[in-house]
């Protein structure tokens, strides 16, 4: 997801069109990404938490959590 | 002659006109491939603007882990000059080369104008050849083009003059303190939006003021006897 500080205009607009098609009550949106990632039962969470920081997110602009489904 | 690297990676757009640039400027423009580590022996290296790998993940994320980029960042740490454009930009920052981020303009439209900029500082490798404080106009083309940093990062540059050129009139795409470029701390790595390969000659761009990005590296690769 963005940092909270980032500015998320591609969120605003989604809030913005829910209230134009009468969806009251979104105060606000931020859109993010979501991977899904089919691992060996052998990677580690921290192998996880790896691939998290060093690819899938930026983190100088992303906050990201890892969880197993 | 001096040899300036142009890389080329799937996606890559504007590798033509900054070979035409380095070679406007009067340079060795030599092709550089992403899937290579050898340089070729240049003196200094432009990461061009385009969609590399077609921006997929976040601009610039998949290039940075080129084979040619592990060779640009090894380089670059001995103090070879690097020059980021738009997408190039992008490369720079995801390979830590450059602090900071480009993410979507607050406007969301793509933007593409001929764009008012001020150089701030004539003390990079880039851009000694232009005059402190001179206003130039080159073509800015992107969608992802607002530069952030957090708050440390942002007062850093400002303090150590790292800011190289800003937007001047309206700020084009909601960028951190009008931010178009910025340079690493040895000032020998330049990262920005704008195009300035595209505004080499009044025939075929709104200016010429581009080509002093070109020729300043050209200088500063001859005074330091490389």
């Amino acid at each position: 997801m963005p940092k909270p500080e980032i500015l998320d205009p591609q969120g605003q607009a989604i809030a913005g069109a829910l209230g134009r098609l009468g969806f009251a009550g979104v105060a606000s949106v931020r859109q993010g990404k979501h991977f899904e990632l089919d691992v060996d039962d052998g990677v580690d969470d921290e192998t996880l938490h790896k691939i998290a920081e060093a690819v899938l997110a930026n983190p100088v602009i992303e906050d990201w959590t890892v969880r197993r489904a | 002659m001096t040899r300036v690297g142009v890389i080329t990676f799937p996606g890559s757009l504007d590798d033509g006109d900054a070979a035409r640039a380095v070679r406007y400027a009067g340079a060795d423009a030599v092709p550089l491939w992403h899937a290579d580590t050898d340089l070729r022996g240049v003196d200094a290296v432009v990461v061009p603007g385009g969609f590399s790998y077609g921006d997929y993940l976040r601009c610039g994320a998949i290039a940075r882990f080129a084979p040619a980029m592990a060779s640009v960042v090894e380089a670059a740490g001995r103090g070879m000059p690097v020059l980021g454009i738009c997408n190039g930009f992008q490369i720079l920052c995801e390979a830590g080369l450059l602090p900071g981020a480009l993410v979507r303009n607050a406007g969301l439209h793509f933007v593409c104008r001929d764009q008012p900029l001020r150089v701030e500082r004539n003390d990079t490798a880039w851009t000694s050849r232009y005059e402190q404080g001179a206003q130039i106009v080159v073509p800015l083309k992107s969608g992802e083009g607002r530069y952030v940093a957090d708050a440390s990062t942002r007062r850093e540059l400002e303090a150590a003059g790292r800011v190289i050129f800003r937007y001047v009139d309206a700020n084009p795409n909601g960028a951190l303190g009008d931010i178009a470029g910025i340079c690493s701390a040895d000032r020998r790595i330049v990262g920005l939006m704008p195009h300035p390969e595209h505004a080499i000659d009044p025939l075929t761009g709104p200016s010429d003021h581009g080509l002093a990005v070109f020729t300043s590296v050209l200088d500063t690769l001859v005074g330091s006897g490389t």
